[in-house]
């Protein structure tokens, strides 16, 4: 504390952008993650307890690609990461239209029941990760440019790595607004989403439907983890330890709304990081944790209602 | 009697299936097993407290709660508080060295003085006297699931938003348990605890009486759970379940039900963690994070979760399997028991309890039917033995 009394003025801006920078990445990793989640539970309301897992995929598959061209061709490196994104969305794409095909799609009557089953779900993916790769902590090799930090002015250091992630999250964020709010397929989505029955008579095929919307949902796990590469290690159980507060975004947003979840991401991620500077981190979750909670009693529908006749 | 008989009992059928749980606990496990193992089934046998808690609230009452570690631990906790003073002040007798006296405050729990506390804090003080201490085993988590029910339920927030919710509490409360070393023993807990108003719970004479004693309490929540679903309460319960909307027009207060049936399996869960901490030790905030209250609902949903006696039989198979393969293949049970919850949520919805509803009578019909075969193929035996002893 007298470090802070003792600084200038112009120091103190400093350390709050910072601060403010730092909840920004927060906001990036929670973004990426909701996005998938929003999917799946906001419009489908199936409670997939293993999207967590699904970024723990995409991870690994970036690790894996990785150490795959540190190995055998060096000189790919600095390229290499937009390719472990797309691969990273492949992968968790397929195995969740695998998911659904195999178990998600008899239990669309039983919101509560894909809950149980997706948490066995996640157990399975979870043990076989660690069965694969082993049970240790294991990071990507990073490309240069992904590394330090961007100065714009003395003692202002903002991480580049940050920086991408933020950048990332916008992108896709953008690509799924146009995908599911400008896009006949996005249209088809939501027709289903709302009326099953009507949606099937006026001639779309509800399943396809469904199989691609949940299979995309994951495929944005595998994204939000290729991402999370770039500011931490991997390990089987890294997915599920963001998975409560994954679903506290979507909550908190307003379960069937895009915005909602942007702007709840950013309450979250941003207060969190500012009590983290006055608090504990520990505490500062709680606070967070509380204060949504609290909100969400005064309005169950959370952020953002999408208006909808029951 | 006889409405006794239909309402506690559950008529016939409830009787049978009753009974056949009572020679299970009474009369299988304290011959077949032993002192270890047995230690170990009261222990499964207290998180079956929550499970028939949940099919009382989920199965039941359509609310699904992902945090009755929460309650299960808060009774564990102020159980473990009493029995951890009493442990501090055998200490302090014990020691009569002035040197111990001098190092460490007298009376006062091991993990207070590694965190620098001196004096008692006062959320500790009920915890000297045994009566309060058990009012607060019930009183601590019901109260919490009053404020939980009343806040959620009047403002209509049901389904599986309370779940998150609840779940988020769970974790909340796990992390300041954590956090709050000083007080609660932070992520160890509060171990090392051995006796009880100077009973020493250590003793095998103890364990088994500690088993037995878990048994009763167990059957009794299961008769409290019986005689609530009997009533008229019952009826309107599974009603809200099924239409609550109509629940609500017909006039009913569906909060103050919700809540009423929340309180209830709050209050089976708090004396499960009781006697979880009587039966094993310790208590630490490892069992009541969101992982152990998915394990509790499982246990529901494995047993089935609308059947009170099934809901025992689920926990008792799921822990026994999860220690079971642990212990025999521990890279592999993961992927069992993940493969367990998806057999059962996408074939046996109704768990155990509805697989007995479904294949007991055509089972039953199958042995009878041999039975009767085997009498038709030998009929003319009994005659002819009859008459040979007749002509002797």
């Amino acid at each position: 504390m007298p470090l802070i009394l003792a600084t200038s003025f112009a120091e103190l801006k400093d350390i709050f952008l910072m601060q403010g920078f730092a909840g920004f990445s927060l906001f990036a990793v929670f973004l990426l993650m909701a996005l998938g989640l929003a999917i799946i539970f906001g419009q489908m309301k199936v409670i997939n307890m293993a999207h967590g897992e699904f970024l723990t995929v995409g991870a690994y598959v970036t690790v894996f690609l990785s150490h795959m061209v540190t190995d055998h061709a060096p000189k790919m490196l600095p390229y290499y990461f937009p390719v472990a994104i797309v691969c990273a969305f492949v992968v968790a794409f397929i195995l969740g239209y695998i998911v659904e095909i195999g178990l998600v799609k008899y239990l669309y009557n039983r919101p509560l029941d894909t809950l149980l089953a997706t948490w066995g779900l996640s157990m399975i993916l979870q043990q076989a990760c660690r069965s694969i790769f082993g049970a240790r902590e294991d990071t990507a090799t990073l490309p240069d440019w992904m590394m330090g930090s961007w100065s714009p002015s003395e003692g202002l250091d903002i991480p580049i790595n940050g920086m991408f992630l933020l950048a990332l999250a916008i992108v896709m964020v953008v690509l799924v607004y146009f995908l599911m709010y400008r896009s006949r397929w996005g249209l088809k989505v939501r027709a289903t989403m709302q009326n099953r029955a009507m949606a099937g008579a006026v001639g779309i095929n509800t399943k396809s439907v469904d199989r691609i919307t949940f299979a995309l949902g994951c495929g944005l796990a595998g994204i939000a983890g290729a991402a999370f590469t770039t500011i931490g290690s991997v390990s089987p159980s890294a997915g599920s330890l963001y998975i409560v507060d994954t679903f506290i975004v979507v909550v908190f947003g307003g379960a069937a709304s895009l915005l909602g979840t942007v702007l709840s991401a950013f309450t979250i991620a941003q207060s969190q990081s500012i009590l983290e500077f006055f608090l504990t981190g520990v505490l500062a979750k709680i606070f967070v944790l509380v204060g949504v909670i609290i909100i969400l009693m005064i309005r169950p529908q959370g952020l953002i209602a999408s208006k909808v006749r029951k | 009697m006889h409405t006794l008989y239909n309402r506690a009992l559950g008529g016939k059928s409830g009787t049978v299936g009753l009974a056949l749980l009572c020679i299970v606990l009474f009369l299988v496990f304290p011959l077949s097993l032993d002192n270890f193992r047995l230690n170990m089934m009261s222990k499964y046998l207290s998180y079956a407290f929550v499970a028939v808690g949940l099919v009382l609230c989920w199965g039941n009452g359509g609310i699904l709660s992902l945090g009755q570690g929460l309650f299960w631990g808060f009774g564990g906790y102020c159980m473990a508080a009493f029995l951890k003073l009493e442990a501090a002040h055998n200490i302090a007798a014990e020691s009569g060295s002035d040197q111990i006296r001098a190092l460490t405050t007298v009376g006062l729990p091991d993990f207070m003085d590694w965190n620098q506390i001196t004096s008692l804090p006062y959320i500790w003080y009920p915890f000297k006297s045994f009566p309060l201490t058990i009012i607060l085993v019930f009183l601590v988590p019901t109260l919490l699931a009053y404020i939980i029910g009343t806040a959620m339920f009047k403002r209509r927030v049901g389904g599986v938003y309370f779940a998150l919710i609840t779940q988020a509490l769970c974790w909340i409360m796990e992390i300041s348990f954590v956090t709050r070393q000083g007080w609660t023993g932070g992520i160890n807990g509060i171990t090392d605890l051995r006796t009880c108003l100077g009973w020493d719970i250590r003793t095998k004479s103890a364990q088994i009486t500690l088993y037995f004693l878990t048994s009763i309490f167990l059957i009794a929540c299961i008769l409290v759970g019986r005689f609530i679903l009997s009533i008229k309460l019952g009826r309107i319960l599974v009603a809200m379940r099924d239409g609550e909307d109509r629940v609500r027009f017909s006039g009913y207060s569906v909060s103050k039900l919700k809540t009423f049936i929340f309180c209830v399996a709050a209050a089976m869960s708090a004396m499960g963690g009781a006697l979880f901490v009587l039966n094993v030790g310790f208590m630490s905030p490892k069992l009541v994070t969101i992982e152990p209250s998915i394990y509790m609902v499982i246990f529901c949903a494995v047993g089935g979760r609308n059947s009170l006696i099934g809901a025992v039989y689920g926990a008792i198979l799921v822990s026994y399997g999860k220690t079971y393969f642990s212990e025999m293949f521990p890279n592999l049970w993961y992927f069992l028991m993940g493969g367990v919850f998806i057999l059962v949520t996408r074939f046996f919805p109704d768990g155990l309890a509805g697989a007995v509803d479904r294949f007991g009578p055509m089972l039953g019909k199958k042995i009878f039917s041999m039975i009767g075969r085997a009498q038709q193929n030998f009929p003319a035996v009994v005659p002819v033995t009859i008459e040979a002893n007749e002509g002797h």
